[in-house]
């Protein structure tokens, strides 16, 4: 079921910021949340491509966004980046170079809880040896204040694909969780079949999406299309982010998929990052997005 | 004698060719032959009849790359170091865009090309 932007800001009551389906704080295992909070997610930033047309600050676009995070008023619990955090090299030493220097421009983020996963571009070629390298594992999960958080790995395979270990090490994580508590999953391609000829879908996502299907609480966040997009597959939200680097068109929009070409009279539209406010008490997410010099959408 | 065992030999041969599953073309079958390579397929524009099943031989000349015809609903993976063929029954007419459907590196994207089906 796709949720369009009206209709999910007629759930939200108020421009700006999106409330989507409830979400109870009762995980057993961390206990419930005491405190709202919130964390930002940024995604494809895609350090290293080159094209003015597309992109004629390639080099400024993701350290606006740093700056802009960092002026947030209030600073967030953490920061995901849900994957692309370099643009695809053939050259192993060129993705280390690159994989260096995005390291380098976030260590200005003043939130030193900084989550990070790869998407195809950082993994699809050496199996995310070279992620792995920098920032440790490609799929873990974590607990932040009664909310189970599950970071997928669906790109160090080049096929799509979750893979059967990954998917047993999901099970055996979701059987210690409460089937009624938050749980948010962070994925880099979207887990159901947006637009498979577009390659933005997971081969297997439907393995992963059935083992998720009793948690009433399910939430999957996620990056690779480089626009908002919010749809449904059962009782799961998935809300996918804008990227940092060129936006691409609506699923199926036109016939070959390509960068959207800057806009000099509207210079980033298109990209930019979220905030998600986790309500404990109201036990909601809100998700307000931003431009990628932290104007509120 | 020397006859008998030479089409012996010849129908040993053929059985054990088919047990072990090595594509055989029928009669009448289209067999097209493509190669895969960072970023392209030679051939990439592929035509064939309507009606009559289709062999496609994927030949990978370097990584992993993937074929993925959505139009035709059919796709396989292309591994290298063997020869990965996909068999299917073109039912209708039309010209039907197929890609890598395997993130294989800077020129994935345009990995590309065009099954045209005839009457």
């Amino acid at each position: 079921m796709k949720i369009d932007r009206r209709d999910f800001l007629k759930l939200a009551g108020i421009g700006g910021i999106v409330f989507a389906s409830g979400l109870v704080h009762s995980r057993k295992l961390a206990g419930a949340a005491e405190e709202d909070f919130f964390f930002v997610q940024l995604s494809d930033t895609h350090w290293g491509f080159t094209g003015p047309k597309v992109n004629p600050d390639s080099m400024g676009t993701l350290k606006k966004a740093v700056v802009a995070v960092n002026n947030l008023k209030i600073q967030p619990d953490f920061i995901m980046f849900t994957g692309d955090l370099t643009h695809v090299t053939d050259d192993d030493q060129e993705r280390r170079k690159r994989l260096t220097e995005f390291r380098g421009i976030i260590r200005e983020l003043k939130v030193k809880s900084i989550r990070l996963m790869p998407g195809e571009h950082d993994a699809g070629l050496d199996d995310g040896e070279a992620f792995k390298e920098f920032f440790g594992k490609s799929h873990y999960t974590f607990d932040h204040k009664g909310v189970h958080f599950i970071v997928l790995d669906n790109v160090s395979d080049p096929r799509s694909i979750i893979g059967e270990d990954q998917l047993e090490w999901l099970k055996a994580d979701l059987k210690q969780v409460d089937k009624n508590s938050p749980l948010v999953v962070f994925t880099h391609r979207p887990l159901f079949d947006l637009y498979p000829d577009w390659d933005w879908f997971t081969r297997d996502g439907d393995k992963a999406l059935e083992l998720l299907k009793p948690y009433s609480q399910a939430t999957v966040f996620y990056g690779h299309i480089h626009q908002e997009n919010h749809q449904k597959t059962g009782n799961i939200p998935h809300h996918a982010a804008k990227g940092l680097m060129f936006p691409l068109p609506a699923p199926g929009s036109v016939p070959v998929k390509n960068p959207i070409p800057w806009d000099a009279s509207q210079p980033y539209k298109g990209l930019g990052f979220r905030s998600v406010d986790v309500k404990g008490k109201g036990s909601q997410y809100a998700i307000s997005e931003f431009s990628a010099k932290g104007e509120r959408l | 004698m020397r006859l008998r065992l030479l089409v012996y030999g010849v129908m040993a041969v053929f059985i054990m060719i088919s047990i072990s599953g090595y594509p055989i073309a029928a009669e009448n079958e289209q067999v097209i032959k493509i190669t895969a390579k960072k970023f392209e397929y030679n051939p990439k524009e592929i035509s064939v009849k309507k009606g009559v099943t289709v062999v496609l031989e994927f030949t990978s000349l370097d990584r992993m790359h993937g074929f993925s015809c959505p139009g035709l609903k059919i796709r396989t993976d292309i591994a290298p170091g063997k020869v990965n063929t996909l068999r299917f029954f073109p039912d209708k007419a039309g010209t039907f865009p197929f890609h890598c459907d395997n993130f294989c590196g800077t020129g994935h994207e345009g990995m590309r090309g065009t099954i045209t089906v005839t009457e």
